[in-house]
């Protein structure tokens, strides 16, 4: 924004700006100086020169004496009217790092706003900040609004953006900056600023915005949650400029208005392809249906509950939501996509490697691909993420030809698709389909055998055996409305094929983009959700997720957020062990592991990392190192008890790798 | 900044031709690699062989088996298809070659996995049977 100079003599800016430079006046030239002092006292007096004397009663009383009332910015402060903004929509939250690029709006926050709808949560990193966001969508279905710096704090808060953006997931985050290089502040205000700060998201944000008057941002803010807020939902961003923020209400004969929302419907299926996608589905042999994002809301479930009982349909989730429950006969895995005649996916974010597999095996480093489903297998795709594609992150992966192709909202379309299913079935299918129920039933109740008799196998072990993790925690958590808002580390998905999972709220998905250090924020972050919604959440942490930002343990004891944190603690970046040891193989070399246990570089031990006593100076209730399984039950039930308490609780566990 | 975890489908993918390549070895294995027959192996030298060798980042310390490898032990594959498959494994599984695993640790390593107990059965676990 341009500097309104109108009242030169009052501005508060320039004072401001006086202030900063006096400290870095030997760098610049003194009619430079001199002329910025100039601008920043309302009335010149001559510079005080260098002296040994003792002072006199006038100099003690001008330096000793209170002074005088700063001047001060008549009218409404501009970061008011964007509060009144932002207060119209229903944000409850604002997680952020404080930076001076939106002092102003920060003090409008919480002292004009009463620091309510937002409630401000101080974050320690600004990753930490988006990810809390993220996680609280899952549950709530409601967006988080965060602010940080403009430059460095958006560069913190970058990874936890594309996560989000892989994950479609809706986050508003706004960067203080100050546009008007000839009147900002020299110094860090000026490192602290660029002319475009939204360049460094635009390639992961739905869209962003640089607003220059106080309407112009009444109405970008209302249109950013709209953007974000319309499936497929995604980040936006925008420009926050300190001048728009800093200076007072001019409104030039217009009088300001606030934009009233409206939620956008989603996309939903063209009749004629949902028509034809339910007569393939009608008469298949086979059909089987994937889901990844199917199910947004717990709606969402019921409607592909449906779908797969009118088909006697095995359902393959994916598990980037929960979008089927998992003790349902028709809940099964991958595998029976190679049987399949008629394949629907719903919001897949790779159709490719579900009807493909790739074997990272190949000679000179190029991977093995195979085909997983068999000739002249029909593939049916309905997928939101079709109308949301950027050129140069992209993460839609190998192009899959499919046979009908719906560019929309797989929960939205699925009210129209079980009827055209229902309507399409011809009379002389219905006993085959109602067969075909039959064969699942038997084939899930065999499949859950197996899986429990898997889960047996190294019981005792020491480090812990994942199964064992996953079942000891579920058995002190299974009479309490659970919450599993995050599983960080791999365990082999025992929780999804063990615990059973039926509501949306049980299971939130990972983190869309395989950021790491999403798992620990994105669970402090559902944890507040389910706080306010009085239920019990527990995640299953994995140790190099939490190294990289953990100062969001302090902010889940600051705001008391209740949240059971278990530690997967294989003391490695264990994706990275097999990668390296991969391809010493390749290369015909064992693998260097410069005396730890996985690759050097791929180890977090030596010394090994007390997590617990993290926790501990960070405000948790905390025990560990756990290696031993027979005493992972007591010390769980007693962390459930501090949890149901109202306080976040950390248990770390030593585990077997995956 | 890592961009980790291979999707839990890759993982199933990788697990479903693992086994099968395990069986079909299993089936091969008496007349096509016959020369390929471990010696008598020691299950303590093993167990250190195990993780010297990086055995357990897939298959865990026990050979337990997880979604990222399956499961070794108890009963490993007989010793010619064990061998046949680590040195020529075309699956999910990167090969090892004798310039980086030798027979003996090879043979070791065997001996360390069918040296584990057998698993109880799930019934007996109450917390699996909840």
């Amino acid at each position: 924004m341009k500097r309104d100079d109108r009242h030169p003599d009052v501005s508060r800016r320039k004072f401001l700006a006086g202030v900063a430079v006096a400290g870095a006046a030997t760098a610049v030239t003194p009619s430079s100086a001199n002329a910025a002092t100039e601008a920043a006292t309302p009335t010149a007096a001559p510079a005080p020169r260098p002296s040994a004397l003792p002072p006199s009663m006038h100099v003690a009383a001008a330096e000793t004496s209170t002074p005088k009332e700063l001047p001060r910015i008549g009218g409404v402060a501009g970061s008011d009217f964007m509060v009144d903004v932002i207060k119209t929509l229903d944000i409850k939250y604002l997680p952020a790092n404080p930076a001076s690029s939106f002092r102003a709006i920060h003090e409008s926050l919480i002292n004009y706003g009463g620091n309510k709808m937002p409630e401000f949560l101080t974050c320690a990193h600004e990753e930490s900040a988006v990810a809390m966001g993220h996680g609280y969508f899952k549950l709530t279905g409601k967006p988080l609004l965060t602010l940080c710096h403009g430059t460095v704090g958006l560069q913190h808060a970058t990874m936890a953006i594309y996560n989000a953006w892989c994950d479609r997931v809706p986050v508003i985050v706004m960067g203080g900056n100050d546009l008007d290089a000839a009147h900002r502040p020299p110094g860090v205000p000026t490192f602290h600023s660029a002319q475009d700060i939204n360049a460094i998201v635009r390639d992961f944000t739905k869209w962003d915005d640089t607003p220059v008057s106080l309407q112009h941002f009444a109405q970008s803010f209302v249109r950013a949650y709209k953007v974000a807020m319309t499936p497929p939902y995604g980040p936006v961003a925008i420009s926050l400029d300190a001048g728009l923020q800093q200076e007072p209400i001019h409104e030039n004969g217009e009088k300001l208005y606030i934009p009233r929302y409206v939620a956008s419907s989603p996309p939903q299926g063209d009749t004629g392809a949902v028509k034809e996608a339910a007569r393939l589905l009608a008469n298949a042999q086979n059909p089987v249906i994937v889901a990844d994002r199917a199910a947004r809301t717990e709606n969402g479930v019921r409607l592909l509950v449906q779908l797969a009982e009118v088909l006697q349909a095995p359902v393959v989730d994916q598990g980037n939501r929960m979008n089927f429950p998992n003790t349902h006969y028709l809940h099964r895995p991958p595998t029976v996509i190679g049987n399949a005649d008629v394949v629907l996916g719903l919001e897949l974010s790779d159709f490719w490697a579900t009807v493909n597999s790739y074997f990272d095996n190949g000679e000179h480093g190029i991977g093995v691909n195979t085909t997983r489903i068999k000739p002249g297998t029909k593939l049916i795709s309905i997928n939101s993420a079709e109308l949301l594609t950027k050129s140069n992150y992209q993460d839609f992966q190998r192009f899959q030809t499919v046979d009908v192709s719906m560019p929309a909202d797989a929960e939205a379309t699925l009210p129209a698709l079980i009827e055209a299913v229902k309507a399409a079935i011809p009379n002389d299918r219905k006993a085959a389909i109602e067969k075909r129920g039959e064969a699942a039933k038997k084939a899930f109740a065999e499949g859950r055998e197996r899986a429990k008799q898997a889960a047996a196998v190294a019981w005792d072990a020491s480090p812990i055996s994942t199964a064992r993790l996953s079942m000891e925690l579920y058995a002190q958590i299974k009479d309490l409305d659970w919450s599993l808002v995050s599983s960080s580390g791999n365990v082999s998905n025992w929780p999804n094929r063990l615990w059973p999972m039926e509501k949306h709220y049980h299971w939130l998905g990972a983190s869309g983009g395989y950021g790491v250090g999403y798992g620990a924020p994105a669970s402090v972050g559902a944890a507040l959700a389910n706080r306010d919604l009085g239920r019990s959440s527990v995640s299953i942490q994995s140790d190099g997720d939490l190294m990289y930002a953990p100062g969001v343990l302090w902010t889940a004891a600051k705001h008391k957020i209740p949240l059971l944190s278990v530690m997967h603690n294989n003391r490695g970046y264990h994706q990275e062990v097999m990668h390296v040891q991969r391809l010493s193989n390749f290369r015909n070399r064992v693998a260097n592991l410069g005396g730890d246990m996985g690759p050097v570089g791929t180890s977090i031990q030596n010394p090994d990392v007390e997590y617990h006593k993290l926790a501990e100076s960070m405000g948790w209730w905390a025990k560990g190192p756990i290696k031993d399984p027979a005493q992972l039950g007591a010390a769980l039930r007693e962390a459930v008890k501090v949890v149901q308490a109202g306080q976040p609780a950390l248990l770390n566990v030593w585990t077997q790798p995956r | 900044m890592n961009v980790t975890a291979m999707n839990v489908t890759a993982m199933n993918v990788i697990l479903s031709s693992i086994r099968n390549c395990a069986k079909n070895l299993l089936l091969v294995s008496g007349l096509l690699f016959a020369s390929l027959a471990l010696a008598a192996g020691s299950a303590e030298k093993g167990k250190t062989a195990y993780v010297k060798h990086g055995c357990w980042q897939c298959h865990g310390f026990m050979g337990q088996g997880a979604v990222t490898g399956p499961k070794l032990a108890p009963n490993p594959i007989p010793p010619e298809a064990f061998s046949a498959f680590v040195r020529f494994s075309a699956g999910g599984m990167p090969p090892y070659q004798k310039a980086i695993l030798s027979d003996e640790d090879l043979a070791d390593i065997h001996a360390y996995l069918q040296s584990q107990s057998k698993a109880p059965d799930y019934k007996s676990i109450p917390l699996l049977n909840p």
